[in-house]
């Protein structure tokens, strides 16, 4: 397993986020997320992450646990998200924000960019061809020098997409990467996740968008008010009478 | 800025001194170029990665007294005393940092100016260290010496005017090489964003720590060369209106930008003293609280991003 949470429990005041959720992501493949809002999805990225402490329970990925690290020690582990909202560097150019995203990829300490030798000149030169790469990948090449408040909602998005792919990730987490994006754009975000996924990184996401979900998951997981109610393939969730009292209510 | 124009500023800078005879004038430039150092390291921290130190005369009062101490009492040169107030100012620097920058923002805010009345109150009560109120005179100026060959003095208003434009130039060189590197792109998305910077692990304490440290060392370079330029150090230099004074230079020049702290800093020493030969007394704050309200309500990004829109505009007309 590439990813496996074991009893992991969240508590808001009297509200249990999660209550003791287990559940595992399997390598090389795309694995979502689904649940009712309030289930506790997003909460669970939180954990993984490091930018929440559990309760109780335990995070590990291949094998080695991640609980209680910072998220930029998980990062290094090769454990990146993004976020549900919007998250880019406003004020700056999409291509510095693919260059910060490319962070971890470079060494250079404060004395050698101090004193910019030809190894940190090669360095940049490398980290800018992998920031074009990166944007030509997501296809906002075209916009490189644009200040990332200035694109469009979609563009956006990519762009968050470009920034944690430049982390270099194994495991990428999607926090409802189609929020707010237009059918055409969730179509193109569909082919590009593939492709991602093609490059050997292993998907989890959360997403809202169910055409998106069973379109492109391997499996599905479905959170309901902090526990797992059902895991399995698309189709057979599409049929489990739990998921679908759980969506539609009732009982 | 085009090659063109960076060497006219260069040689208009080099060649001041001919054609500006008044030792007025000239200490005026002093100012200006030991300002420029203060502003740019409060630039570094506020400009870039967003955090404000309110404290800053903390760490420009360390460098002045560090150097004032070891030339007068233990006799060093000028040279390794400089080094000194530096290193012993980004000490302090990593010591606030690292005890203030867990909660960021207004907390820094706090703890830098408790720390800068701290420094204060040790500076006027400790008598046998830094003789108090009284301050600490004859601190000597630097001079370059090559035995037997030649000794080059920098006790004249000219030769501390190349001093301290070389020291100028080469905080804005390194402040230049820090930003546009991957340092620099880390201040950045700490200000711009953190929890997406620790995301793609940007380690946010620490690259904040390394923010205060390198600018607390320029602070330090700053006291040293004030220091040792009017031969007297007293507990002024830990005054608030210095962190103000900076605080302004940075915000009108325009933060976050390496040209804006030090037009900054050269148009808010000339004010004051054109203020002075234009007006009396009464009008000179009035006057220059009337044009500092007037830069930041028409130019609230700063001068220098202003002009750099305004120019770009005029030559790619869309």
């Amino acid at each position: 397993m590439s990813l496996e949470v074991r009893d992991l429990a969240v508590q808001f005041g009297g509200v249990a986020a999660l209550g003791g959720v287990s559940f595992a992501v399997a390598p090389g493949r795309i694995t979502s997320l689904i649940g009712p809002n309030g289930a506790g999805k997003t909460t669970a990225f939180n954990v993984i992450t490091g930018f929440l402490a559990a309760d109780r329970g335990e995070v590990r990925y291949e094998g080695v646990p991640l609980t209680g690290l910072r998220p930029s020690r998980v990062a290094r582990r090769g454990v990146v998200r993004t976020f549900q909202k919007t998250n880019v560097f406003p004020q700056v150019s999409v291509f510095e924000n693919a260059m910060i995203g490319l962070h971890l990829r470079g060494r250079a300490g404060l004395w050698s960019v101090i004193l910019r030798g030809r190894r940190v000149r090669e360095e940049e030169a490398e980290l800018a061809a992998r920031a074009g790469e990166i944007l030509g990948f997501v296809g906002l090449a075209h916009r490189r020098h644009e200040t990332a408040s200035a694109l469009p909602y979609g563009e956006q998005r990519l762009l968050e997409l470009a920034i944690a792919l430049a982390a270099r990730p194994r495991l990428l987490l999607l926090d409802e990467p189609a929020s707010g994006m237009n059918p055409p754009e969730k179509t193109a975000l569909m082919g590009l996740i593939q492709r991602v996924r093609e490059q050997g990184v292993t998907i989890f996401l959360v997403e809202h968008d169910m055409r998106l979900v069973m379109g492109i998951s391997d499996e599905v997981i479905v959170l309901d008010h902090g526990q797992v109610i059902a895991q399995g393939p698309p189709a057979e969730i599409q049929r489990h009478p739990e998921v679908i009292q759980a969506y539609l209510g009732g009982g | 800025m085009s090659r063109i124009g960076g060497a006219a500023l260069a040689a208009v800078l080099l060649a001041a001194p001919v054609w500006i005879w008044s030792p007025y004038h000239l200490h005026i430039l002093i100012m200006a170029g030991i300002f420029a150092v203060l502003a740019l390291s409060l630039n570094l921290l506020l400009g870039y990665t967003g955090q404000l130190s309110l404290g800053h005369a903390a760490f420009f009062g360390i460098g002045a007294y560090t150097s004032a101490l070891l030339t007068l009492r233990l006799g060093w040169p000028v040279w390794p005393a400089f080094a000194a107030a530096a290193a012993l100012a980004g000490l302090a620097g990593y010591g606030i940092g690292r005890v203030s920058l867990k909660l960021r923002g207004a907390y820094f805010v706090l703890v830098t100016i408790s720390f800068a009345g701290v420094t204060q109150l040790v500076s006027v009560n400790w008598m046998d260290l830094t003789n108090g109120p009284l301050g600490l005179p004859g601190v000597p100026a630097p001079s370059l010496a090559v035995p037997g060959l030649f000794r080059l003095s920098f006790v004249g208003k000219t030769a501390y005017y190349y001093l301290v434009l070389a020291v100028a130039a080469g905080a804005y060189f390194l402040c230049h090489r820090l930003v546009r590197s991957r340092i620099g792109r880390a201040f950045i998305a700490l200000r711009e964003n953190e929890a997406l910077a620790e995301s793609v692990g940007v380690e946010g304490t620490r690259y904040l720590v390394l923010a205060v440290v390198v600018s607390a060392a320029l602070a330090g370079a700053a006291g040293s060369l004030y220091a040792h330029y009017t031969r007297f150090v007293s507990p002024e230099v830990f005054l608030f209106s210095y962190t103000v004074t900076m605080a302004i230079m940075v915000v009108a020049g325009g933060k976050g930008t390496l040209a804006g702290p030090v037009v900054g800093a050269v148009l808010f020493t000339a004010l004051p003293e054109v203020l002075r030969e234009a007006t009396s007394w009464q009008w000179q704050m009035v006057l220059y609280g009337v044009l500092l309200i007037l830069i930041v309500f028409f130019l609230p990004k700063g001068i220098v991003p202003t002009v750099a829109a305004w120019l770009r505009e005029r030559r790619a007309p869309s």
